[in-house]
């Protein structure tokens, strides 16, 4: 059976050429489509302005609509936490998360003296706060990791720069307009962030696997040195993230890596602090220049 | 010019003698479902249904001949603005599910409600999976394992949106 042809609306000539034309546009939009797509390859910032402007306008919405959602959200958490177990059981719940989050900072706080101890004087601090802002949306259907932040340039949030909470690493700024911007989280698939296991200092990779949970990679070869109930916090290697956060805990340990959950959720977060960009060390000067 | 006899289903090419409405609910409709990814979740997993895409595919298999393939183009537009995915990916793929549907269109002889949600799961499956793809194109790293509950709820909910774009027609074409 031969494929009919194009669909013909009967004998009039007009319609015809209509349906046509519609095909010619329909295909033409296809490879304007793709040639996007394949301008979004080579340069991701490309179309950043159209984008940003489309959050910018509908952050505010979106933002009121959390401030109301998460009332409610607390409201449910209290009633299911006294029908558990009492409300005492939410509170110690609440402290414990609390304190776990400080002993690790506290590890990491550690951990980072007795290297600079070693360094002195060649690694800069590089935990300089950029703005505090709420994290109102994401991207629920895309197979990407973004969330929406309350602030954008006019608050010097730009693009490049880390996003954390106190409980960890959230991610990065990708896009920033004006009042808004969208930070990729370390849990996108196309996010890779240089880590180190703080019990053992032993560095590797940490690629977010697009489902809320996190690979590690050691970059030596050998047995896996990961431990289930690990914590691993930056290193700050090849800068941006600033060294000493802590990003994720070990779950699962498999023959050449371990899988992990990040610290930091970000569904449950009220405020997130965007930090500048972490430079690790500057260069030598230039024997003739000025470095900046 | 001056418009022929009345067709048998009611398209936009007679839309002047039909409510205003009747040519906007459709679109903005669609426009409204690519709006609901701004609700106020932050999901580490994609969770959300992409409403956008079901209410026009339930446009499409309800009114096969209201649209011009080419109006999955500024949809997809619309919807890429908001999603998150790479600027053209919507275009491109919504484009193609409109324009292999009208050459199924072309080749199937009789169409039921079980051929719709084949059809329509088809599509879903290929708009989710090539959302995935133009991701790890564009930006590096996909992983389609992430995506398959999504894909379950979107396909089980193409009813849903069937019977709401019916209704929308309704009162879309009601005098």
């Amino acid at each position: 059976m031969a494929p009919p042809r194009l669909r013909r609306p009967g004998f009039s000539r007009r319609a015809q050429y209509g349906l046509f034309a519609a095909y010619v546009v329909a295909v033409a939009g296809i490879v304007v489509a793709l040639l996007l797509l394949a301008a979004a390859r080579f340069d991701p910032q490309g179309f950043a302005v159209l984008r940003s402007a489309a959050t910018d306008l509908t952050a505010p919405i979106t933002g009121a609509a959390r401030s109301a959602v998460d009332g409610v959200g607390s409201a449910g958490d209290g009633i299911s936490a006294y029908w558990r177990a009492g409300s005492q059981n939410a509170e110690l719940r609440r402290e414990l998360e609390a304190s776990r989050a400080k002993l690790v900072e506290a590890r990491a706080i550690d951990f980072e003296n007795r290297r600079l101890k070693r360094l002195l004087g060649i690694v800069g601090d590089g935990r300089e706060t950029v703005a505090v802002v709420r994290i109102v949306g994401s991207t629920a259907s895309s197979s990407r990791r973004l969330v929406t932040l309350s602030a954008g340039g006019s608050s010097g949030v730009k693009t490049g720069q880390p996003v954390r909470s106190a409980e960890g690493l959230i991610g990065r700024v990708v896009e920033s307009g004006r009042i808004s911007a969208r930070a990729l989280l370390i849990t996108d698939a196309s996010s890779t962030v240089p880590v180190q296991i703080i019990r053992s200092g032993v560095a590797a990779l940490a690629t977010g696997q697009g489902n809320g949970r996190i690979d590690l990679r050691p970059l030596i070869a050998g047995a896996s040195p990961f431990r289930r109930g690990d914590v691993v916090m930056t290193t700050g290697a090849g800068g941006v993230f600033p060294a000493g956060i802590p990003v994720a805990v070990v779950t699962k340990v498999s023959r050449d890596g371990a899988e992990a959950m990040p610290l930091a959720d970000p569904a449950k977060l009220d405020f997130a602090v965007v930090l500048k960009p972490f430079q690790p060390d500057l260069p030598p000067p230039p024997p003739a220049n000025t470095a900046p | 010019m001056t418009s022929g006899p009345r067709q048998r289903v009611i398209g936009l090419d007679d839309v002047d003698l039909l409510p205003r409405r009747a040519r906007w609910v459709p679109i903005v409709s669609v426009m409204a479902g690519s709006l609901v990814t701004l609700l106020p979740i932050v999901a580490d997993w994609p969770m959300l249904p992409p409403i956008g895409l079901l209410l026009l595919l339930a446009w499409r298999l309800l009114r096969p001949e209201m649209w011009p393939s080419w109006i999955a183009l500024p949809l997809g537009l619309f919807d890429d603005l908001f999603s998150g995915q790479p600027i053209g990916s919507a275009m491109a793929l919504w484009t193609i599910v409109f324009v292999a549907f009208d050459m199924m269109d072309n080749r199937a002889v009789w169409r039921d409600y079980w051929m719709d949600w084949l059809a329509a799961a088809a599509a879903i499956l290929f708009c989710l999976g090539g959302g995935v793809g133009l991701v790890a194109f564009t930006t590096g790293g996909g992983n389609l394992l992430s995506i398959v509950p999504q894909a379950v709820i979107t396909i089980l909910l193409f009813p849903a949106a069937m019977r709401l774009c019916a209704a929308l027609d309704r009162w879309r074409l009601a005098r």
